[in-house]
């Protein structure tokens, strides 16, 4: 079976989501990556459950859930922040910031 | 035949990412990301994982990217092409810290060679022939996770109020 190469497959798109979190200042394309790490770990989950049993794709049923809420909230979040900034770029929201 | 499929999907999903990072528009990235879904959807239903493959389908690429694409249609961002890549020493930082957790993650997963147990794909597989592809799913999530379960319709409902009150004009 490609279990070795799923989680290798998962890592290199967790990594490149990461990479997209980092540099990219469009929160709505961070959020995007921040879907695909979640799709990344999913992925490792699918592998693994060929070891260790189905619970593995119940908790993919889960995370896939969350990540529906979260986005729902998500973008709720970000359409509120563009109706007071008229922007969607990440350096323009200093009022946290230090 | 199946490895062959693999990475041909593999090479999809990983180019699919790397657009969504590096494309200029938010509609661009979209569209490669719904390609990078359904070729994750394509590797589940290699990993034996029907079910999830067709939720991944539904939900993921239907539902949720249409989300987000009405989102970006709403705000009107499909054409201001503004420059949001950090540059610099930024980057140069962030290749260095990202490519170090690539290097931990490929040496872990490749030193120790993980296979398939009896445990996990035969049963997987037997409960696929025993219950069917939804029942292989739904037979441990209404016995063992039901609690869970009935947990994430509340999280759920919780999320449509908090979607609905934040995108909400006027005070709150």
């Amino acid at each position: 079976m490609i279990i070795t190469e799923a989680l290798v497959l998962s890592a290199m798109l967790f990594v490149i989501g990461t990479f997209g979190v980092l540099i990219r200042r469009n929160a709505i394309i961070m959020f995007l990556c921040i879907e695909l790490q979640l799709n990344a770990v999913n992925l490792a989950f699918v592998a693994f459950s060929r070891v260790w049993g189905i619970d593995g794709q119940i908790f993919v049923f889960f995370v896939m859930t969350v990540a529906a809420a979260e986005a729902a909230v998500g973008l709720a979040i970000i359409i509120s922040i563009f109706r007071h900034y008229e922007t969607v770029n990440v350096d323009n929201f200093k009022l946290l910031r230090w | 035949m199946i490895q062959v499929l693999f990475y041909l999907f593999a090479g999809v999903a990983i180019g699919g990412a790397l657009g969504v990072v590096m494309s200029k528009s938010p509609v661009g990235s979209l569209l490669f990301m719904v390609a990078t879904l359904a070729s994750i959807a394509a590797t589940y239903v290699l990993l034996e994982a029907h079910f999830l493959a067709a939720i991944q389908v539904i939900v993921y690429a239907g539902a949720i990217m249409v989300l987000f694409l009405f989102v970006i249609m709403l705000l009107n961002l499909g054409h201001d092409y503004q420059k949001d890549l950090k540059g610099g020493l930024f980057a140069l930082i962030s290749f260095g810290v990202v490519g170090a957790l690539a290097g931990v993650l490929a040496r872990e997963v490749g030193a120790i060679g993980i296979t398939e147990t009896p445990a996990g794909g035969l049963a997987i597989d037997a409960a696929l022939v025993e219950h069917g592809v939804v029942g292989a799913i739904a037979q441990p999530l209404y016995t063992t996770y039901v609690v869970p379960f009935e947990i994430t319709g509340i999280l759920l409902l919780v999320a449509i109020v908090g979607a609905v009150v934040l995108a909400k004009k006027g005070p709150v």
